[in-house]
């Protein structure tokens, strides 16, 4: 628990969280003086407004998200990424290639094949078009080693914990490096050993993100 | 209810629901899914999505469409039900979508598809309302924003009597039946049918009753999702 402003509760779809002036930031509808909870999750209700932290639900790109996806289409002048959401990210060649980018002279082989897995970060997403994205950028491009794990996209705010506590206590106690996928991927870098350990640690996360004394358990089960 | 009390065919009382249970979360390669086991029915409610629309000319630019699929297994029925779509299940498909169209927030969803598959393990009467209740606990599993659940219930008469919860033998020998599905928070009505004849009175009273019947299920409803996503020692915070 964060600090005794913030009240917390349990809530579906259709719950009262809260009656009166309130601000509706997140996953809630206002009706008439009521706020309504419009997912399943932890409602938040703090002196600036009220949300629903949801426990479950599909990956909605944001942008400049870093997302981890892998490539499943391409063309002469785009690759399409799955990105775990409903539509597939777009890289544009020029991204990649620069201004003076032509299908003809550069070699979309060369930089991505079909079942390349890469980090990129969403550069724009306005819900008329598909998400598009760019490579270029500090731990951004094709990933050439690691392993990647999956964990619902709305548990990643706990994976990273406050201020990023909880990677960092991962990353310690597994010597494994993580990259942080928005959409729900976390890509380990690291020695078998640890990236097991690590996987383990985010599967309890999966389970019990819920939960208030997640650390103590991710501590107990990475130390052992 | 205890004026003129008679018998129902099944021994229950006239404001009785059959015994409901209802789970959710259990078809893991589906986004959301509950089964429902009302009394005799046993339906599983599948939510896929929100996805890309195919074919793509269906897609709407400015909201999610939906999709519904309700269908009978062959051996659902006393006698093998064939396994195409019959006219029926096409027209209870729609009815489904039409009952849960107005809890999705689908403007949240532009140029989406949102699909529900709802397959009939067993049936019994009133198993449009069950799957509505099925699909209502899938699409909330599915993490899909809704403005409310949606719980149906039926209503009717049999022998003379208006009672709850109509099953198969009352449906068939009843007077009549009359299925809704609400969004019980707002008190509106989405389903609306009502097969039979009934009075004034008769009417106000099965349409109580059927409300009643609603709430009911919705607190199943609720009761099944908090046990799947609050459960161990959450549960002391949430009740209210």
């Amino acid at each position: 628990m964060k600090t005794n402003s913030i009240e917390r509760k349990y809530v579906v779809p259709g719950d009262v969280v809260i009656e009166g002036d309130h601000n509706p930031i997140a996953n809630v509808i206002k009706e008439g003086n009521k706020i309504i909870s419009t997912k399943i999750g932890m409602a938040e209700i703090a002196y600036n407004g009220v949300k629903v932290i949801p426990l479950n639900g599909t990956y909605i790109p944001r942008t400049d998200d870093v997302v981890i996806g892998k490539v499943v289409e391409m063309n002469g002048f785009a690759w399409e990424v799955d990105i775990n959401s409903w539509f597939f990210g777009i890289l544009t060649g020029s991204s990649v290639f620069g201004r003076g980018f032509s299908s003809s002279k550069d070699s979309m082989q060369s930089q991505f094949k079909k079942g390349d897995c890469l980090v990129a970060k969403i550069l724009s997403f306005d819900r008329t078009r598909d998400p598009l994205m760019s490579v270029s950028g500090p731990g951004l491009g094709k990933i050439k080693e690691g392993e990647i794990t999956y964990i619902t996209s709305s548990k990643i705010p706990r994976v990273i914990g406050k201020k990023g506590a909880m990677i960092k206590l991962i990353e310690e106690h597994t010597n494994c490096h993580m990259t942080i996928g928005q959409n729900g991927a976390i890509l380990l870098k690291g020695t078998d050993d640890g990236r097991l350990k690590a996987k383990s640690a985010i599967e309890l996360i999966g389970n019990n993100a819920h939960l208030s004394d997640l650390n103590d358990r991710v501590i107990s089960l990475i130390s052992k | 209810m205890s004026e003129n009390n008679i018998e129902r065919i099944s021994g229950r009382a006239p404001d009785e629901l059959r015994n409901v249970s209802i789970k959710a979360g259990v078809i893991k390669n589906a986004d959301g899914s509950a089964l429902i086991e009302f009394g005799k029915n046993k339906i599983i409610a599948a939510v896929f999505g929100p996805k890309e629309v195919h074919p793509k000319h269906m897609m709407v630019s400015n909201r999610a469409i939906i999709k519904c699929r309700y269908h009978m297994m062959p051996f659902s029925t006393d006698t093998r039900k064939r396994p195409n779509l019959s006219r029926r299940e096409i027209e209870i498909s729609k009815v489904i979508r039409e009952a849960v169209q107005p809890a999705i927030l689908m403007e949240n969803y532009p140029r989406t598809a949102i699909e529900i598959y709802v397959e009939i393990l067993q049936s019994d009467g009133g198993s449009r309302c069950a799957a509505i209740n099925a699909v209502s606990t899938a699409l909330a599993d599915a993490g899909i924003n809704m403005r409310d659940l949606i719980a149906a219930c039926a209503a009717g008469k049999a022998n003379g009597q208006v009672v709850l919860d109509v099953d198969d033998q009352e449906d068939k020998t009843g007077e009549a039946d009359m299925p809704i599905a609400m969004l019980p928070n707002m008190d509106l009505i989405t389903l609306f049918q009502l097969d039979g004849n009934l009075s004034k009175e008769e009417f106000d009273k099965a349409l109580e009753l059927a409300k009643i019947g609603c709430n009911k299920l919705y607190n199943l409803q609720k009761d099944a999702l908090s046990e799947k996503y609050f459960n161990e020692n959450n549960k002391k915070e949430d009740e209210e």
